[in-house]
């Protein structure tokens, strides 16, 4: 994994800790053709790699990559699946069933829910299966190295102890993807504990690292502790802490913790982007 | 060790569950719900104890406590029974779906000195609880207008119908959405007296309002205005906002970020004369387990540690939820 990873909340207006500054991004982002003019400023700033939602407009963006071959040569996505408000707001109106049978593609469910028909447990790995599929569909020609399961979904099935989903996720993104699985949480030190213990060996697990100590379940000290002893990719994301702390002072904090491999993070200005890139630069030069 | 059990493995169901699992002091004894696909997921993988029956699980199982996330409809009678077992509940929002339902078992927990609680989890918001202290310590002056506000992208475009869409059932954005914020209203200020005239629109729902407009009295006198619109696309997820205005200042707070203005010198500690921001991230204590907000996780932790008998059960009560109810049937009222 590179360095520095840029995110996209900002294209989809996801803040924080603003509805207002959120509401300013959905309108400066409203084309597609700012996202990408974005994405370029990133890229000119060094930085190749774009993790990102299943959101419905990543597809356009996969669109324009595909068609500007040499230009975004060696650019890679990282997928972060699923769109969790996508199947949330559908779950409030249509309930679990009524969703799966909306988002599982064909009619591999019209059975399962005719009821009385008793039916295997390889069946939910299929449906996983089938959903990661169709998430993956519109990143077809495009290099995704690493494919992430979104935090809302890890923190559920961490929560409901449902460990043999992460080995499933795991297993499926290397064979049929040929890439590695990454987990997206809010509760890195316990994941990382299960993944372990299902045999998945130094993870990638990206999860919220700030000195503010903000959604960093259990506290700062875990994490850090966690950090210094065991094996683990480590992504930081909320470097800023949701804005909490001072640029420098938040990146300085991160570079200088062991076991970080990648730091993620989004910016709608050309200006904060290269800030956030020198930043880091520096850090990592002076680290102690 | 708490012995938990849960009626209703839906959407609220399942997110509880979860944090229910991840907790140190609690024993997942049971779950319920009616789905065979959901209860073989839990049991397969999650190796939960299922049922689908919830009167055979709690016999079997003998759980302290229970956690209600069925259809509103359902709530009374189930409620009612794990009273009578004298078993802790945490039921869902809304409370009930009529008044007198509500006012029975508030009797009925107090009476039994059980510990009742409705997953109103905006009081657990940091922003929203700040908004709460500086109301209650008088910095705003007299208080005469507030503005309740919730917005959101639940029912976007005509679909099929499911309990949600039903009033009986307790579907619908009166409440199933704006009793969030009627909640919060309630709570900061005071109770929802009457209403000066009330709108129910339907946008795409054909048998519920998917919008929610109204002109409300509270007990202490002051009025103001409640805007909630459930087909409103142009939020990426639920916005709650409430707006409080009085002689010697004002506040704007959503779940995320609080803004105060001070008129003159009479501000509470950690402020200032004029306009103050404050975020979230200032204002929300850690939590052991996170899954969609900090609240979800505080709002269960509370309960637990209230059947444990370590806080007092003060928050989100039976009793409080009751109020909003109230509210919700007087909104109704006033459009008749």
């Amino acid at each position: 994994m590179e360095r520095i990873l840029f995110g996209d909340n900002q294209f989809f207006a996801v803040n924080h800790i603003s509805d207002e500054k959120s509401r300013a991004q959905s309108i400066k982002f409203k084309d597609d053709q700012a996202i990408i003019t974005t994405l370029d400023e990133a890229i000119g700033a060094g930085i190749n790699t774009f993790m990102c939602t299943t959101h419905d407009r990543i597809a356009n963006i996969c669109d324009i990559i595909r068609a500007n071959p040499d230009k975004y040569r060696d650019f890679k996505i990282y997928p972060c699946m699923p769109y969790a408000h996508k199947y949330a707001n559908a779950v409030t109106e249509l309930g679990i069933a009524g969703t799966l049978k909306q988002y599982v593609p064909g009619n591999f469910l019209g059975s399962l829910f005719k009821g009385g028909i008793a039916y295997l447990s390889k069946d939910y790995l299929s449906i996983m299966e089938l959903l990661i599929d169709s998430e993956m569909k519109m990143f077809k020609g495009i290099n995704t190295p690493v494919i992430f399961l979104q935090n809302v979904i890890t923190d559920l099935l961490l929560g409901l102890k449902a460990n043999e989903i992460f080995v499933a996720f795991h297993q499926y993104i290397r064979k049929k993807y040929d890439a590695e699985a990454g987990f997206i949480t809010m509760n890195m030190p316990m994941l990382l504990d299960v993944l372990q213990q299902g045999g998945i060996e130094n993870p990638v697990i990206c999860s919220s690292i700030n000195k503010a100590g903000f959604r960093m379940s259990g506290g700062k000290e875990i994490y850090e502790k966690t950090l210094q002893t065991k094996k683990i990719r480590a992504i930081a994301m909320q470097v800023l802490g949701g804005g909490a702390i001072p640029p420098k002072e938040a990146i300085e904090y991160v570079c200088n913790l062991p076991n970080i491999e990648s730091i993620l993070f989004g910016a709608s200005s050309k200006g904060n982007i290269e800030n956030t890139v020198s930043n880091i630069h520096h850090f990592d030069k002076t680290r102690l | 060790m708490v012995k938990i059990g849960l009626i209703g493995a839906g959407k609220m169901g399942i997110s509880h569950l979860a944090i229910l699992g991840a907790h140190p002091g609690v024993e997942v004894v049971g779950v319920c719900d009616t789905s065979k696909m959901v209860n073989d997921f839990l049991s397969k993988y999650g190796n939960f104890n299922c049922f689908t029956d919830y009167q055979k699980m709690i016999s079997q199982v003998k759980p302290d406590a229970v956690f209600v996330a069925v259809p509103t409809k359902f709530h009374y009678s189930i409620i009612k029974e794990l009273l009578e077992k004298n078993i802790h509940v945490f039921a869902e929002k809304p409370f009930c779906l009529t008044v007198a339902q509500g006012e029975e078992l508030v009797k009925m927990a107090a009476e039994r000195k059980l510990v009742n609680q409705i997953g109103y989890h905006n009081k657990f918001v940091g922003t929203f609880r700040e908004v709460k202290k500086i109301v209650a310590g008088g910095a705003l002056g007299n208080i005469y207008h507030f503005v309740g506000e919730a917005y959101g992208p639940v029912v976007t475009n005509k679909k099929q119908d499911t309990w949600r869409s039903d009033p009986s059932e307790g579907g619908g954005c009166l409440l199933d959405y704006a009793s969030h914020i009627i909640d919060l209203i309630n709570d900061i200020l005071s109770p929802v007296i009457s209403s000066k005239g009330s709108l129910l629109k339907s946008v795409y729902s054909s048998n519920v309002e998917d919008a929610v407009y109204s002109l409300l009295e509270l007990t202490s006198g002051v009025s103001g205005v409640l805007s909630v619109n459930w087909s409103d696309d142009t939020y990426r997820k639920m916005s709650t906002s409430i707006t409080v205005i009085g002689t010697k200042g004002k506040i704007i707070s959503d779940a995320n970020e609080l803004k105060v203005f001070f008129k003159d010198s009479d501000y509470p500690a950690g402020y200032s004369k004029g306009w103050n921001v404050k975020y979230i991230t200032d204002l929300t204590e850690e939590v052991d387990f996170y899954l969609r907000g900090e609240e979800y996780s505080a709002q269960v932790d509370y309960f637990v540690k209230a059947v444990e008998g370590k806080v007092r059960n003060t928050i989100n009560t039976f009793e409080s939820a009751w109020y909003t109810d109230r509210a919700i049937s007087i909104i109704k009222n006033s459009t008749k």
